[in-house]
Parts: C-alpha cells; structure tokens; sequence
C-alpha cells in the first residue's frame, strides 16, 4: 500500500524529543571553539543625527575582543538613494538599528561592554504617522526628496462607481506585527585558512544568504559556505541573510577570529524586519441584489525606516486584491513610505493577507449596506469552477478553484443556520454577551517569486537513497513528506531515505523555503529527478535480469526490479543496480520550474463579545484549506493549526505599537501579545481537495493558507457580534479597547 | 562560587559566576543544550526545567539558587533509551514542528500532569499559558498531553 496520504509520525522529532535540536546557539563546532561573542549596540532613538561615538570605555571593558563602528567598516557601500547602512554612520532611523559592534571572549561580558559605547545623539524628528511620512516634511533620506520608496500608480477612473447602486468606502488597517519565532536570528562566522568563510546562519535560505554575505563583502560567491542548523522558526521574517550577517562576516575577518552572535528576544522584536503595516482603503460598489462590480484597494505600505520588502508586499496585495470574486472592474494604486520603525518584510502571507482582510471586509460592509447576509453576497459573486483558469482584473491567474463549495462545507461544518438562530435568541433576550459569526472566503498565491527548485536523487551502493533538496524546512516537517514522496516512488523503505537540505556546498543552486513553495517546487524536483534515476536504472536492471528494457518494471510495493508479469522470473535489488553501474554514479540533478499555485478555502470564526467589558473570546474556528492532493495529512493539519493561530492572534490581541517619538511599546514579550494556549480553542478542520495542473504532484502550498483565511473571519465575527447595536467596523486588534470604543461611537451616533 | 547540584541524576560541582543564571549553567557549563532561551522577560517557558520535580523557567533562577538540588533537563527525562510517555505523546501527536518550545513545552507538561494525573483540554491550556509555542496553534500540544495521561485526545 502506498504511503502517500496516510499519517505518517515525523522523522525528524526522535532528536527533538529526546537532546533538542542542534540550533544556532547549541553548535559546538571546531571552527566555532573560542569564538568571540557579539552584540550589537543598537539605537535607543528612533530618528536622530548621531555627533559623535566614544568607545573607549568599551575597550577598556573585561574580554573586550574589538569594538567596531561604521567608521571601521571597509566594505562597498551599495549605490542606493535609500540604501541600509551595516553600522549607522551618520543618522540612525529607527529604535533597534546597529550602530556598533561589540566582540568579547565569554558571553557574560557583552553587555558590560556594550554598555560602555558612548554615543551622543542630536534628536531628529520622527517620522511615525503615514500622512506625515507621505507628505514629506521630514525625510528619512534629505538627498532622495521623497519618503516613498516604491509606487504603482495604477490607473484609477473616476467614473469606476458611475453605474453602482451602492458604493461603500472604508479604510482599513492591516496592523504591523511581529513574526517572533522561538528561535531569535543568530550567525556564526568563521574565516578558514583556505580563505573561504563559514557562515552558520538561522535561515531560510541558505543559498539567497550566501548571494547576500557575498555581495555584502564584495567577495566570489564560491568563497561563502552557508550551513543552516536547525532552525526555530522563520514565519517569513528569515529569508536569506539580513545584514547583520554581513556585518559579523566582515569583523570575523577584521578581528581574526570567528564570531558568534545570538539575540535576544527583547532585540529580536525590535530588529527583526516587522510584517503587515499596511493602511488600505477599499472602495467597492454594486447592485442592490449583491452584484458586486467595481472594487479599487488604494493600499500604504509603511515600509519601516529601510526598503526591505517595501515594493514586495504590496506588489502582492495588488496582484490579489479581489480574492476569489469575478468583478469585472477592479482598480489598485500603491505606495510604500518609509517611516522611522523597524523595517518591515515578508511575515506568513506577505502581502496576500492583507489583500484578503481587506476584500473579506469590504464584503461584509456591503453586505451590511443592502441587508443582505454576507454568505449570499459572497455566493453570488464567487468566480465559478467552470470560469477556471481565470485571469483576474489585476493580472492573476488563478489554476483551480471551488470556491462555493468551500464555503458551504465550512458553514456546514459550523452549524450555520443555528449559530444564527442562537445570536437572534441572545439578542431578544439581551444578552450582555454577543455571539458573532464570521466568514472569510480567501485564495492566495503560492510559489510565486522566483521560479524553480533543486532537486537531487543519489542511489547509494547499498541500495539506499540521498536526497538533496533546495528547499529548507524549518518546522514544517517537510523531509519526512520528502522521504514518504522518495519512499513511494522508488520503493525504498523510509528509513533508508535522507534528505539533505541547507548546505551551500552540497547543494549550491536553490532557492529555499518562503511563498508555501516547498512541496509544490522542491518536492516535485526531487520527484522529476527520481524519475531519471528509475530510467537510468531501468537499462541497468534490464541487463541483469537479461530482458529487453521494455520488459522490465519497478516493483515499488517490494522495492526491487523484475521482468514485468514475471515476478517469479527473479528480481534484483537497488543495490545490484547500483553495482552493475559501477563507477558511474546513479543520480539525477534537476532544476524544476513551476508557475504558482492558488490555494484556496473558506473559514467560520465564533467569537463571544462582552458588551460591557469589550473582552473577545475565540469559542470556535472552522477550516476549509484545499492545497490539492495532500502528502501527510498529519503536517498538513500541523501547518493549517499553526496558520489558524497566527491569522487569529492578528485579529484579536498581536500589534507591535510605537508612541508618537518612535519609542516601541510592545518591544519584550511581557509586553508583546504573542499569543497564548489559553486565548485559542481547538481547532475544527474540514477536508477538501483540488489539484492543480501546474506541478507534477498537484499540490498547492499549505503554509500560509490558514493565517490568510482566519484574520478576517475572526475580525469579522467580532463586527458581526455587535451589528446590531449599530457596528460597521473595528480594526484589529479588536482588543477590549477597541471595542468598548467601537460600542461608544455607535451608542453616541444613535442617540 | 562553587556549586553542586544533582542533574539528570548526577551529582555536579562547577566553578561558575555569582551571577550565573540556571539556564546558562545548564548549557553553556554543563553543555546540555536541549533547554532552549526564548526572551528575556521570563514569559516564554522555553527554558523550562524541573528543580525537585517541579516545573521552573530556568532562566529565572540563579544557579546559585539551585545548590544542593535535583535538575532534571530534557536529556534526563526519558531512562534507559526509552521515551517518557510526553515525550513520546509529543512525536505521536504532532505536538512539535520547529522544536524550540519543545524540551521547555514537554517539561512544563510533565510537571502539570503530575499535579493533575487527569486534566480536560481547557485545564492543558490553562496550565501551559506560561509557555509560548509560535508553530503548532498549541492544538496538538494539548492533545499531546491528552493522550500522555491515558485520556482520549478528542479534539
């Protein structure tokens, strides 16, 4: 029986249950043995032109190994009007940037030193509002004239709403965020007497993190190894290298020694590029029947103090900005400011989340505006399956998708129609605890970006296989859906399959993980590279069992090769295979190019809203996530349960929150509301399946489809909780606050 | 300062700072890296150890503090190359992915079921609320610890 869909435990949880991973900070290697420690001495201003630098109390500081400031770095400086300095040289702009660098022999010291870096800042003003950033009175960068750093004017027609009956306009903030894996950032650098430079980094990427290191020194490629340890978690916010990596490169060399940095949580939430940030005014229109036809998403990337992901993010939030609807005219304008805060980038979705909570609640603004209820707008205006491919106003084009059916299920699954009749109840009897009912119906885009991944299929002279992949799991349990994928089609048992992944040296071309992209690209690579392997060695069976190559077969239940219809006629072995090839190796090497997937589904978020309190209780989430055809439906639920979390925590209680200087409020995990057990319930999954016809296993990317899904279904169960006392809108999070303000406003307005 | 402390069964003397903090002991001093750091705000749960049986955040306590008492980390909680029943209820349940939280995750579960042999799922939840996970949704985790006290994992 073939393993593929069955629930198959995780290879690579023995090791994390019994010693722990072998992450960043646990590596002893003997490169590393003695190895300088480092910290970052990082601004407490969050704009501010810097006078002057002493650091010679910090050099005087026990186990001071070197103290470096911009004024030590030798490297190329890129030729960018808004380029991100490795050290801040002149100006700082934003709580958290480097400005120094401080290396001490034991860890204990780092601080004492840093603390002894003196530097005298003249305070600027920040820059922290959108409107002030945008009108541009104070720039980020004087010499570039402008504080927007990326812009897509699309073409708006004022005459888009000529024909609607209805047209409803709302701006909607999609609030900055944290990604916070366990794991912080950390890098170890060291420089080998060949010449060549180590880098242990917690990445996504290895290879995007050489390019980077690479360029950042001004160095060939061929001399940066990149090795990734295990990794703690990414979410996004770990693709390929940030430049503290190149900084800690350059003082390993400079200091002649190797360097070792791991940060602390309190600088991971401060330092680590933020996601979301975006401020989006969605106009749409229609008829009275619930005929949606004209939406326009005008969207404002805060891009945080550098470009980062600035043109990324709302590049995608454009390109899926009218969701899973057919409305025939759809119209987006976007713009990326730059801001005095933490630089922001790719965190779970990027940019497709808010494009969802953006459609999702103008959906429901609409269908509040003509009384109809919000599962019949999105019915009547869902593009249908037989309207498959379909190219989207903005330029999508979307493979498969079912879109109706999705949402049904959920709302079968919830209980629909008697939710709705336990809220009626509640309200006649006045009920100071509102039930709330919240859909979203959403489609994303997955392996998008760059095109392609490695793939590498080694038989082993004792039969068992090595698999190289490009991609680079970090949680999601991908080299055993890898190895069930190997297992399946080369008749090797699973324990005799291992994956390799995140070694620029073993594996030099790859992309990596982000964009759900892993299963879709990385597994079919290694599923087009088994394929070679078997025809390479169906040539070489043939010959040892003397029978014409069309003759023969791989018998993938027992895991040998044999004359076809003949299984008694005899039967060799992966093993004799590969001896009969002798010297030559068996192995395929592929690159697979495939276009993007969209996944798709429909979530049911049940919240309880106290009127008097403004507290909101999750009590129930209901998943639809169809990705197509599904390896491990153990992992598969374990990415949809951790989406589920993520989406949920933006809605109710996550914001990384800044007063009006710049100072970050919620900077530690004390004060930051990462979500907790307690806050969730457990979740209710529905199962559905598409394929797509784009990549040779038709599967879609799962990774950030429930994050994408349960944000506005859980915001708008939180609206719909208080509809009727006269609620239109709260934006997230929709902490008691909020919502005892949303409450009061709609109270006044009435009375 | 000298200290001597019990773990994972075997009496430790070292030589460490006043200032040393449990958590740096156990991984840097005695090299057992399995106990994880997550912030520093003591509001994670990571580095979560038992001292005499008890769940503590090791980053919370001073090694100092621990003198003349029983640690048990991640790497001496199952015996004899078998599984402790969590830690095998966690690989069973998919109640990892990244395995960060995890050591601190399966110590915190250890010591709540021993103070409640019979939780529900909302009493799980409850008694975890001090140790983040930013991968699972914490679903799992809680039917991990389900299926580790006998129970039926529902849900």
């Amino acid at each position: 029986m073939s393993v593929m869909g069955t629930r198959v435990v995780r290879i690579e949880d023995q090791k994390l249950i019994t010693s722990g991973g072998d992450y960043l900070d646990d590596l002893r290697e003997p490169a590393l043995a003695g190895a300088a420690h480092a910290m970052f001495v990082r601004s407490p201003i969050a704009h501010a032109r810097i006078a002057g630098i002493d650091t010679s109390a910090a050099r005087e500081s026990p186990g001071v190994v070197a103290v470096y400031t911009a004024a030590d770095l030798d490297l190329p400086r890129p030729d960018n009007p808004f380029a991100e300095p490795l050290l801040a040289r002149d100006v700082v702009r934003y709580v958290g940037e480097p400005v120094a660098l401080v290396l001490t022999e034991e860890r204990y010291q780092l601080a004492d030193a840093a603390e002894g870096v003196d530097i005298d800042y003249d305070p600027l003003d920040a820059v922290i509002d959108l409107d002030v950033a945008l009108a541009g009175d104070t720039l980020l960068f004087p010499d570039a004239g402008t504080n927007v750093v990326d812009a897509s004017e699309g073409e708006l027609n004022p005459d888009a709403f000529a024909d609607c009956e209805v047209v409803i306009s709302r701006t909607i903030v999609n609030q900055r965020v944290a990604p916070a894996p366990l794991e912080g950032r950390g890098a170890a650098c060291a420089w080998g007497e060949d010449g060549r430079l180590t880098v242990w980094l917690s990445t996504q990427n290895a290879q995007l993190g050489r390019g980077a290191i690479a360029g950042g020194l001004g160095v060939d490629a061929a001399l940066v190894r990149v090795i990734t340890p295990d990794v703690g978690g990414g979410f996004g916010a770990k693709i390929g290298a940030d430049p503290e990596s190149i900084t800690l490169s350059w003082a390993a060399k400079k200091a002649g020694k190797a360097v070792r940095w791991t940060e602390t949580r309190s600088e991971n939430l401060v330092s680590m590029t933020h996601g979301r940030a975006q401020r989006n005014t969605a106009t749409i229109g229609g008829r009275r029947d619930g005929t949606v036809t004209a939406f326009r998403l005008e969207v404002v990337q805060d891009a945080g103090a550098y470009p980062r992901g600035a043109a990324l993010l709302p590049s995608l939030t454009a390109l899926m900005a009218s969701g899973v609807y057919h409305i025939p005219v759809v119209e987006t304008k976007t713009r990326s400011v730059l801001t005095n805060t933490t630089p922001i980038a790719a965190y779970r979705g990027a940019g497709r989340p808010e494009a969802t909570a953006a459609i999702e609640r103008a959906v429901d603004l609409f269908a509040a505006e003509i009384g109809l209820p919000p599962e019949e707008v999105r019915r009547t205006n869902f593009i249908r399956p037989e309207e498959f491919p379909f190219t989207t106003a903005t330029g999508a084009s979307y493979d498969t998708g079912e879109y109706e059916q999705a949402l049904d299920k959920a709302l079968a699954a919830a209980g629909y129609a008697e939710l709705r009749a336990e809220q009626a109840k509640r309200r006649a009897d006045g009920d100071p605890v509102a039930l709330g009912i919240g859909l979203a119906s959403y489609v994303e885009i997955t392996g998008g970006g760059p095109s392609g991944e490695s793939g590498r299929v080694t038989i082993n002279r004792d039969g068992s296989v090595t698999a190289h992949t490009g991609s680079s799991p970090h949680g999601q349990g991908l080299a055993t859906t890898l190895v069930m994928l190997l297992s399946d089609q080369l008749g090797v048992p699973m324990d005799r399959i291992d994956v390799r992944h995140g070694d620029t040296d073993e594996i030099p071309n790859a992309i990596g993980t982000f964009g759900s992209r892993s299963l879709q690209l990385g597994g079919s690579a290694l599923r087009q590279a088994a394929d070679q392997v078997i025809e390479q060695a169906r040539e070489l069976a043939a010959d040892l069992l003397e029978a014409a190559e069309s003759d023969v077969e791989l018998d993938t239940a027992r895991g040998v090769w044999q004359v076809r219809g003949a299984p008694s006629a005899g039967a060799v072995s992966w093993a004799q295979v590969r001896e009969r090839a002798g010297d030559t190796e068996l192995t395929a090497d592929i690159w697979f190019d495939g276009t993007p997937t969209f996944p798709f589904g429909a979530h049911v978020a049940v919240v309880e809203v106290d009127t008097e309190t403004g507290k909101v209780s999750l009590r129930r989430i209901i998943a639809v996530d169809d990705a197509g055809p599904v390896v491990n439906p153990l992992t598969f639920r374990g990415q949809r349960h951790g989406g589920l979390a993520q989406g949920v925590a933006q809605a109710m209680l996550e914001v990384m929150n800044y007063d009006e200087d710049g100072n970050p409020t919620t900077g530690n995990l004390a004060d930051y509301s990462f979500v907790g057990a307690p806050e969730l319930p457990d979740f209710e999954l529905v199962e559905m399946s598409t394929p797509t016809t784009r990549n040779l296993l038709g599967v879609k990317g799962i990774g950030e489809a429930a994050t994408i899904g349960s944000t506005p279904a859980t915001q708008n169960a939180v609206i719909d909780a208080l509809a009727h006392l006269g609620v239109r809108h709260i934006d997230m999070p929709t902490t008691p606050m909020r919502v005892w303000q949303a409450l009061d406003e709609a109270r006044r307005q009435s009375a | 300062m000298k200290i001597t402390m019990e773990v994972n069964g075997e009496s430790r003397t070292e030589d460490v700072e006043d200032r040393t903090l449990l958590v740096h002991f156990l991984r840097d001093t005695l090299g057992l890296t399995a106990t994880n750091i997550g912030c520093d705000t003591t509001s994670c749960g990571a580095c979560t150890v038992l001292l005499d049986g008890e769940s503590v955040k090791s980053c919370t306590v001073l090694a100092a503090q621990a003198e003349g008492h029983r640690v048990t980390t991640l790497e001496g909680l199952g015996g004899n190359g078998e599984l402790h029943p969590v830690q095998s209820a966690f690989r069973e349940e998919h109640g990892l992915q990244c395995g960060f939280c995890t050591p601190g995750m399966i110590m915190a579960s250890v010591s709540l079921l021993k103070e409640n042999p019979k939780p529900n799922r909302q009493e799980v939840r409850e008694a975890l609320e001090g140790n983040l996970c930013r991968c699972t949704g914490y679903h799992n985790i809680v039917s991990a610890v389900m299926a580790a006290s006998g129970q039926e994992v529902a849900g």
